[in-house]
C-alpha cells in the first residue's frame, strides 16, 4: 500500500471526485492560486481551472451562502474554510440554510455540500485560532459531522462526504496534515456513520476521534506495557450520525469506557457518547464512564499552559486506571 | 438621486398582458385579506407578513422572467409565490400548515417552496438568502446556461453583511443575478433614515461597480420594464443589477403589528394608499378605454372565488401525518 500524508490523501480525494463528477467544485479562500492555506488543494487549479477551483474574497458568510445556493440548484460544492474558527461567521448559512432547507421545503431541496477545513488547536495560535467545533455542528439535525484521524480515513471519508446528498461538516486536524499513513490504492471509500476499532483490546474501550487518536494510541501502548491493561481504541470517525452499535458492541466486551476529545467538556461529544452508552449498555458497565477533554477555558498562548489545556497521554492513562480500579 | 423609472403609455395590443397583471395583483390582494382573516381566527399561526400594497413589485418583476429562472425570497413572499403560478390552494394550505401545502406543511408562511417553478423559498433570516441567490447565479454561470437568478429582499437587509458580501461576489464574478430591493421604507418599526447612512439604496451599487436603477414600485408596468432591462443584462451581458423598487406596505409589519403606531402616522399610510397599484393600473386601462368598471367587478368576483376555493381546500386538507416529523431531516 502506498504511504501518503493526510494532506495528500485529502488532495487525492478531491481530485478523484472532481474527475468523477463535473458538478463537484472547490471554493474558498486561497484554494487556487495560493494552492490552499494548508496546501490541501495543491495542483487542483492547474488541473481543473478557475471555473472549478474558485478563490473567494474573505467573506465566509457570503461564500458559504453561495455554496448552499449552488447546491440548491444541483451543484455539489466543496466549501473550504481556511480554518473552522472562521466558519463561525458562516454559522447562519450552515445551520439556518444548509441544515434546514430539505426539511422546511417539505423534502424538495436537498443540499449536497461539504464544508471542510482544519479544526482544533495547532500550536500556540492563541484563543481565537484554537478550538474544536465538533459538538457545535453535531448538535444540528440535518448536518452530518465527520472528523478523520488517519490518511486512509481522510481520503475515504471525504469521498463519501462529497457523494452524500446532505450537508457534511468535514473537520480536518490542523496538526494532522503532515502525518503519514498507508492508503489503499484505487477507489477507497469509507462510509459515513461507521466507527473503526483502531486497536482491539479487552479491558477498556477508549473512544476518540481525529487528533486525539494519536494521544490514545500512545496511552494504550503504555497501558499495555506498564499496567497490563488491554485497551480497545474506538475511533468514531463520524460524530453525526454516531455509530451507536459499535459503541455498545465494544463496551459489551470491555465493560469499561473512557471518552477522549479535544473540545470543551460542557455539552461535548463525549457527553453524548456517555449518554448513549449508559442507556444502551448500562448492564455491561462495571464502572462509571470517565471523560478526558480539553480544559474548559479559552486556549492560552503560553506553551506550558497550552499543553495543560489539551488532552494528554497521562490524563488518558489516569482515567483508564481509574475506571479499571487500578489507581 | 437616480431618476425614478416610470411607465410609457399603454399599448392596446397588450391588453391581455395588462389584464393578467391586474388579475394577479387582485388575486394577491384578496388572498392576503383572507390570510389576515384566517390569522385572526387562529387558523394560521406564527409570523405572517402580508404583501398588501406591494403587489406591483412581485407581479411586474416576475412577469419579466422565464419559467426556468430562479427566484429567492424573504419571508414576505406569499405574493411572489402566487405571481409565479404556485397554486393559491397550495399556498393557502401551507399557511394553514396542511400536508397539501407547497412545503408539505413543514415550512409555513415564511418558507414557501416550489422547486418545479424555480421558486427557491422564502427565507426568514434577514439578508441570508441574498448569498443563496448569488449561489444560484453562480450555478447558472458554472453550467453555461442563460437563466437568471432574482432575489427579493427589504430595504432593511442592505445594512446586513450578507447583502454586501453577496453583491460583491456577483459583480466580481459577473453573475446573472438581479437584486431587487423592495424599499417599503421600514424594517418593522425602523425607518430607512434611522438605519441607513445613505437613503438612496440604488447608490450602494456603485460600491460594486454594478448597474442600478430606481423604480416606482406602485407602477406595475414600470417595475416590469425595469426588470426586463435587468433580465436582458443578466441573460445577454451576464451582469448583475441592483433594482431599488420604491413601494409601501399598507399593513403592519406582520399580523401581530398595528398598521400605524409610533413609527408612522395614519396620515402617512392614508396618503400612500392613494398610490395603490391596483386602482392605479385599472384607472389607466379605463382612461384608455381598455377596461370597464363592469369588467373589473367580474375580475374581482373571479379572484374572490379562487381565494374562497383555496381556503376551503386548505381547511379540508389533512394535517401532516405524525410520521412526517422525522421525514426529510436527511435525504
Ligand atoms: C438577521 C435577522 N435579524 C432580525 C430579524 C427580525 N426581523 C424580521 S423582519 C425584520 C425587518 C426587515 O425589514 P425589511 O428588510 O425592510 O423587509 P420588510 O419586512 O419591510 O419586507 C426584522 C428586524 C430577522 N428575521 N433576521
Ligand atoms: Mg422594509
Amino acid at each position: 500500500m502506498p504511504t501518503l500524508t493526510y494532506r495528500d490523501a485529502l488532495n487525492h480525494a478531491l481530485r478523484e471526485e472532481m474527475e468523477r463528477d463535473p458538478n463537484v467544485f472547490l471554493m474558498g479562500e486561497e484554494v487556487g492560486v495560493y494552492q490552499g492555506a494548508y496546501k490541501v488543494s495543491r495542483g487542483l487549479l492547474e488541473t481543473f481551472g478557475e471555473r472549478r477551483v474558485v478563490d473567494t474574497p474573505i467573506t465566509e458568510l457570503g461564500f458559504a451562502g453561495v455554496g448552499v445556493g449552488a447546491a440548491m440548484v444541483g451543484l455539489r460544492p466543496v466549501v473550504e474554510f481556511m480554518t473552522f474558527n472562521f466558519a463561525l461567521l458562516a454559522m447562519d448559512q450552515i445551520v439556518n440554510s444548509a441544515a434546514k432547507m430539505l426539511y422546511m421545503s417539505g423534502g424538495q431541496v436537498p443540499i449536497p455540500i461539504v464544508f471542510r477545513g482544519p479544526g482544533g488547536a495547532a500550536l500556540q495560535l492563541g484563543a481565537q485560532h484554537s478550538q474544536a467545533f465538533e459538538s457545535w455542528f453535531a448538535h444540528v439535525p440535518g448536518l452530518k459531522v465527520v472528523a478523520p484521524a488517519t490518511p486512509a480515513d481522510a481520503k475515504g471519508l471525504l469521498k463519501s462526504a462529497i457523494r452524500d446528498d446532505n450537508p457534511v461538516v468535514f473537520l480536518e486536524g490542523e496538526m494532522l496534515y503532515n502525518t503519514k499513513g498507508e492508503v489503499p490504492e484505487g477507489e477507497h471509500i469509507v462510509p459515513l456513520g461507521k466507527a473503526d476499532i483502531k486497536r482491539a483490546g479487552s479491558d477498556v474501550t477508549i473512544v476518540c476521534h481525529s487528533k486525539t487518536l494519536s494521544v490514545v494510541e500512545k496511552a494504550a501502548a503504555e497501558l499495555a506495557e506498564q499496567h497490563q491493561i488491554s485497551a480497545e481504541i474506538l475511533d468514531l470517525r463520524t460524530i453525526r450520525p454516531l455509530d451507536r452499535d459499535a459503541l455498545v458492541e465494544s463496551v459489551a466486551k470491555t465493560n469499561r469506557c473512557v471518552v477522549v476529545e479535544e473540545g470543551w467538556p460542557f455539552c461535548g461529544v463525549g457527553a453524548q457518547v456517555v449518554d448513549e452508552i449508559q442507556r444502551e449498555a448500562f448492564d455491561h458497565l462495571d464502572a462509571p464512564i470517565l471523560r478526558v477533554t480539553g480544559a474548559d477555558v479559552p486556549m492560552p498562548y503560553n506553551k506550558h499552559l497550552e499543553r495543560a489545556a489539551k488532552p494528554t497521554v497521562n490524563l488518558v492513562i489516569e482515567a483508564v486506571r481509574s475506571v479499571t480500579y487500578q489507581s | 438621486m437616480t431618476g425614478l423609472s416610470t411607465t410609457p403609455s399603454l399599448d392596446r395590443a397588450r391588453l391581455g398582458f395588462y389584464r393578467g397583471l391586474l388579475r394577479q395583483m387582485m388575486l394577491i390582494r384578496r388572498f392576503e385579506e383572507k390570510a389576515g382573516e384566517a390569522y385572526a381566527l387562529g387558523k394560521i399561526g406564527g409570523f405572517c407578513h402580508l404583501y398588501i400594497g406591494q403587489e406591483a413589485v412581485a407581479v411586474g418583476s416576475i412577469a419579466a422572467l422565464r419559467d426556468d429562472d430562479y427566484i429567492m425570497c424573504s419571508y414576505r413572499e406569499h405574493g411572489h409565490a402566487l405571481a409565479r403560478g404556485v397554486a393559491s390552494r397550495a399556498v393557502m394550505a401551507e399557511l394553514l400548515g396542511k400536508s397539501t401545502g407547497c412545503s408539505a406543511g413543514k415550512g409555513g408562511s415564511m418558507h414557501l417552496f416550489d422547486v418545479s417553478r424555480g421558486f427557491l423559498g422564502g427565507h426568514a433570516i434577514v439578508g441570508a438568502h441574498i448569498p443563496l441567490a448569488t449561489g444560484a447565479a453562480f450555478a447558472i454561470k458554472y453550467r453555461g446556461t442563460d437563466q437568471v437568478s432574482i432575489c427579493y429582499y427589504g430595504e432593511a437587509a442592505v445594512n446586513n453583511g450578507a447583502f454586501h458580501e453577496a453583491l460583491n461576489m456577483a459583480a466580481l464574478w459577473k453573475l446573472p443575478a438581479i437584486y431587487l430591493c423592495e424599499n417599503n421604507r421600514y424594517g418593522m418599526g425602523t425607518a430607512l433614515e434611522r438605519a441607513s447612512a445613505i437613503y438612496d439604496i440604488a447608490e450602494r451599487a456603485c460600491s460594486y461597480d454594478m448597474h442600478a436603477e430606481t423604480v416606482d414600485g406602485m407602477d406595475v408596468l414600470a417595475v416590469h420594464e425595469a426588470t426586463e432591462r435587468a433580465v436582458q443584462r443578466a441573460r445577454s451581458e451576464k451582469l448583475p443589477t441592483l433594482l431599488e423598487v420604491r413601494t409601501y406596505r399598507f399593513m403592519g409589519h406582520s399580523m401581530s403589528d398595528p398598521i400605524h403606531g409610533h413609527y408612522r402616522t395614519r396620515e402617512e399610510v392614508e396618503e400612500q394608499k392613494r398610490l395603490d397599484p391596483i386602482p392605479g393600473l385599472f384607472h389607466r386601462l379605463e382612461t384608455d378605454g381598455l377596461m370597464s368598471q363592469h369588467e373589473l367587478s367580474a375580475l374581482d368576483a373571479e379572484v374572490v372565488a379562487e381565494v374562497e376555493d383555496a381556503i376551503s381546500f386548505a381547511e379540508e386538507s389533512p394535517e401532516p401525518m405524525e410520521d412526517q416529523l422525522y421525514q426529510d431531516v436527511y435525504q
